[in-house]
């Protein structure tokens, strides 16, 4: 690659890191919405902290590939949708399905493989399913949930219920074929879709420029007429703004709508990603400067003078929480062996 | 010199049709490209154009004549000077547009003994000969009172009033039966609500069920197959119709890794109700890319059950079967038995259980196993064995998976000798899965190895006499039989 090349990848880098929108012109969140934010967030934080460590120990195997640092956008959304609305994701889905409200312990010992998991032990990280919570999975193939969740819904119109599918899909995904084929007809149809690109920068290894042509996702439905924005990913409130607008989109009848949420996930792609292709700079910088969980603690420590130890609280509770789920994922008893004769058909 | 002007085919697979209207009459000159007549199948409807100019001078089937056979001349057209009045019905030369590609089979009722049978055939390569007639009526309905003699109708209550349906009607009336019984299902895919269906199975659901269940798609499989499954997770039924399996190559993922795989890896949460169905296999020198037989790929994965009918009548009871079944169904038609006609129940519920084989023929020296168009060569052969004193007992597995090996083995301890006929390719294939359970579930009982007659290991190809020699052939079932029979 010749050196004008090289820079102007360069300044599109910088363009990206730069086109987050300044934070300071989002509504901003009350106490109660602040703290309820943190708490959520937080929660997802520990618990994929915790999985990684379990995934150190050998008590989790195959693939497990941690949120953390995308905490805002599931929670963000998931304040600005209503119960009945559904949730689909890919295979980075443990912050999904604690953010539907789906039981940590549920979760953390469907990653060891145990009885008591979600899917008995017979799904693992990227298989879990609650039809009680409205959550789909969970789903392996890059791209698939984008037309499962365009499924759900088509079901939400054809019953006429008002529910909204909240479909997510990484910046990754956006570049799968039947993501367009979904789009196509979700607007076709007019289908009460919201679909939420979460734009982490890096489809494994691979970062947007170098695998997108169209590096602005909001535009992705631009063919089809489908509306789109950038979010600030990284800010719960931005997020929660921008998924109501869109979700009111989609309850009223007038089709899908596109969210990029421009956001950054800590880890690597998996647990078995070293992430050579990022430096360790950015990361760092990312951590600093715009992390979700931070700058909600920042406001309820400042704005709304939330006494400190009130969040040590909330942070000793959230503790608790994940830490009695690792024990359950630990000394629940794996699967017995005629499970695996066990729901092949109904 | 006076030229027949002769009974074209709407597509390969049309071995007969309705002249619907002349649109010229006797006497009238005509120029070529000039329009002559509407012929119309159940399918579709066509004109028929001149292609040469001269004079018509004599029509030879009327107005609304039905059942015409492919080829059957029409009219006779003479050239420009020469008497009209002169020409002889039948005794021109043979000049048809669309090149006959079907040679018509012709339609007799069906012998007593052999009701269920219906009469599918692989259409011949195109050759004019003397056997080219009107077909005559279809069958008329017809009361069973002794089917206990008739093995593949041992299902159908005695008594039961039976009409002729072609495997078309069977699919729709299926369809609309359960679309009448229940308001989840719908059906959606390419050209089925407006179009009535690129072959016509979903004649008249949009008129009667309405845009919302009666759904185009645009052509984007894999898109759309994801939507049914996603709207299937949620309860809904959908009836998702590939306008070929070979399409379906697109959705695979779908089919597989989200409706297959799902229940199992939410350990039991989240079934997925749907039918995938669509014509499979070969039609008639279509090539490579639309004829390929997946009854073996589909009946690989466990979360899917895979159905594959014959007769009219199952085509409608397994289909309906599978609408209600909660599981994910892989539905596999026929492009060439659509239009066969068969006797069929008239039942105001009649259902066949998926995973239920029949035994269509009885018979004591050899047992054949098929299933889908395979049988049409099975149940030749066994009517030709028989007449050289080989009793076959033929089998028509109807579901692939799950696989009811139980009849078969049954069969096979009678017989002590089985071979198995399917269009698919011989590695892998369904074949080499039964002959594999019989050696475990059989071996003692064996007379002789198992043999497989199946379509050749080779892509399908275009050129009519390859293609024949690609699919299986009567020739070869009975050989195999007289091998197993050690004559």
């Amino acid at each position: 690659m010749d050196a004008a090349k090289e820079a102007h990848r360069g300044s599109d880098e910088a363009r990206e890191m730069a086109a987050l929108p300044p934070a300071s012109n989002v509504p901003a969140f009350s106490r109660d919405e602040d703290l309820h934010a943190y708490r959520e967030m937080l929660l997802i934080r520990r618990f994929e902290e915790k999985a990684g460590q379990l995934y150190g120990m050998g008590l989790i195997g195959g693939f497990c590939h941690l949120y953390i640092g995308q905490e805002a956008v599931v929670i963000g959304v998931q304040m600005a949708s209503k119960d009945g609305d559904q949730v689909i994701t890919g295979y980075r889905d443990h912050g999904h399905m604690l953010a539907c409200g789906m039981e940590p312990k549920g979760v953390m010992a469907e990653l060891t493989g145990r009885k008591g998991g979600y899917s008995r032990g017979k799904g693992g990280s990227m298989h879990m399913f609650s039809r009680e919570k409205n959550f789909y999975g969970g789903h392996g193939i890059v791209g698939a949930q984008v037309s499962l969740g365009t499924g759900l819904g088509f079901a939400n119109k054809y019953r006429g219920d008002g529910a909204v599918s909240l479909t997510y899909m990484g910046d990754g995904a956006a570049n799968q074929g039947q993501v367009y084929e979904s789009f196509n007809m979700a607007q076709l149809w007019k289908l009460p879709v919201v679909y939420v690109i979460e734009n982490n920068r890096y489809a494994m290894g691979t970062s947007v420029s170098r695998a997108s042509a169209q590096t602005d996702f909001s535009k992705r439905g631009v063919s089809f007429g489908i509306p789109g924005e950038q979010v600030d990913g990284m800010d719960v409130r931005a997020v929660r703004e921008a998924a109501t607008r869109a979700i009111a989109h989609a309850r009223d009848g007038e089709g899908p709508y596109i969210l990029e949420m421009q956001t950054y996930r800590y880890r690597g792609h998996s647990m078995s990603d070293p992430a050579k292709y990022r430096t360790k700079d950015e990361v760092a910088r990312m951590r600093e400067e715009s992390d979700p969980i931070e700058q909600v603690r920042k406001r309820l420590l400042g704005a709304h003078k939330v006494p400190e130890d009130e969040i040590k609280a909330v942070d000793a509770k959230v503790r608790a929480i994940v830490n009695e789920s690792a024990d359950f994922a630990t000394s629940d008893p794996e699967p017995d062996p005629s499970e695996l004769w066990t729901d092949i058909l109904l | 010199m006076a030229t027949d002007i002769l009974m074209p085919a709407l597509s390969p697979t049309m071995e007969q049709g309705k002249l619907a209207k002349w649109l010229k009459k006797e006497g009238d000159p005509v120029k070529a490209g000039d329009i002559l007549a509407e012929i119309e199948t159940d399918k579709a409807t066509m004109e028929v154009e001149a292609v040469d100019e001269g004079v018509l001078a004599k029509i030879l089937v009327a107005d609304g004549t039905d059942n015409v056979a492919v080829n059957t001349p029409i009219a006779v057209l003479a050239e420009e000077g020469e008497d009209p009045a002169g020409v002889e019905a039948g005794g021109g030369q043979s000049n048809s547009k669309p090149n006959g590609k079907a040679e018509g089979e012709v339609q007799k009722a069906p012998a007593p003994d052999m009701q269920a049978e219906g009469q599918a055939e692989r259409p011949a390569p195109a050759a004019k000969t003397e056997d080219d007639k009107p077909v005559e009526k279809p069958a008329a309905p017809a009361v069973i009172t002794n089917r206990g003699q008739d093995p593949a109708m041992a299902e159908i209550p005695e008594g039961t009033q039976m009409v002729t349906q072609t495997v078309r009607e069977a699919l729709r009336d299926a369809m609309a039966e359960e679309m009448r019984r229940d308001e989840n299902v719908f059906v959606m895919g390419e050209e089925v609500a407006e179009y009535q269906g690129a072959y016509k199975i979903t004649q008249g659901l949009l008129q009667e069920f309405g845009a919302k269940r009666v759904v185009d798609t645009p052509i984007t499989e894999h898109g759309f197959a994801g939507v049914g499954v996603g709207a299937a997770f949620t309860g809904l039924k959908p009836i998702v119709e590939f306008m070929t399996f070979n399409f379906a190559m697109q959705a695979i993922d779908q089919i597989i890794n989200s409706a297959a795989k799902t229940l199992y890896m939410s350990g039991g949460q989240l079934g997925c109700p749907i039918v995938f169905r669509g014509p499979n296999g070969a039609a008639a020198r279509v090539g490579a890319q639309h004829s390929h037989d997946y009854a073996a790929w589909y009946s690989n994965v466990p979360g899917l059950k895979v159905v594959m009918p014959y007769t009219a009548s199952d085509a409608k009871g397994l289909l309906k079967s599978a609408i209600r079944d909660p599981n994910p169904v892989v539905f596999l038609e026929n492009e060439i038995l659509y239009g066969q006609s068969f006797p069929v129940p008239q039942l105001d519920d009649f259902t066949v259980p998926i995973g239920k084989a029949k035994v269509h023929r009885e018979g004591k020296d050899v047992t054949i196993v098929s299933f889908g168009i395979g049988m049409t060569y099975a149940l030749k052969a066994a009517h030709e064995l028989a007449e050289a004193g080989i009793e076959a007992e033929v089998i028509d597995l109807r579901t692939i998976r799950p696989m009811d090996s139980e009849t078969v083995v049954a069969s096979v301890k009678k017989t002590g000798r089985c071979i198995t006929v399917e269009e698919g390719f011989p590695q892998s294939g369904v074949g080499a899965e039964i002959a594999a359970r019989l050696m475990v579930d059989a071996f003692d009982y064996l007379d002789a190895p198992v043999l497989r007659i199946t379509g050749k290991d080779v892509p399908m190809p275009y050129a009519a006499n390859l293609e024949k020699l690609a699919l299986p052939n009567v020739a070869e079932v009975i050989e195999a039989a007289k091998a197993v029979c050690y004559r």
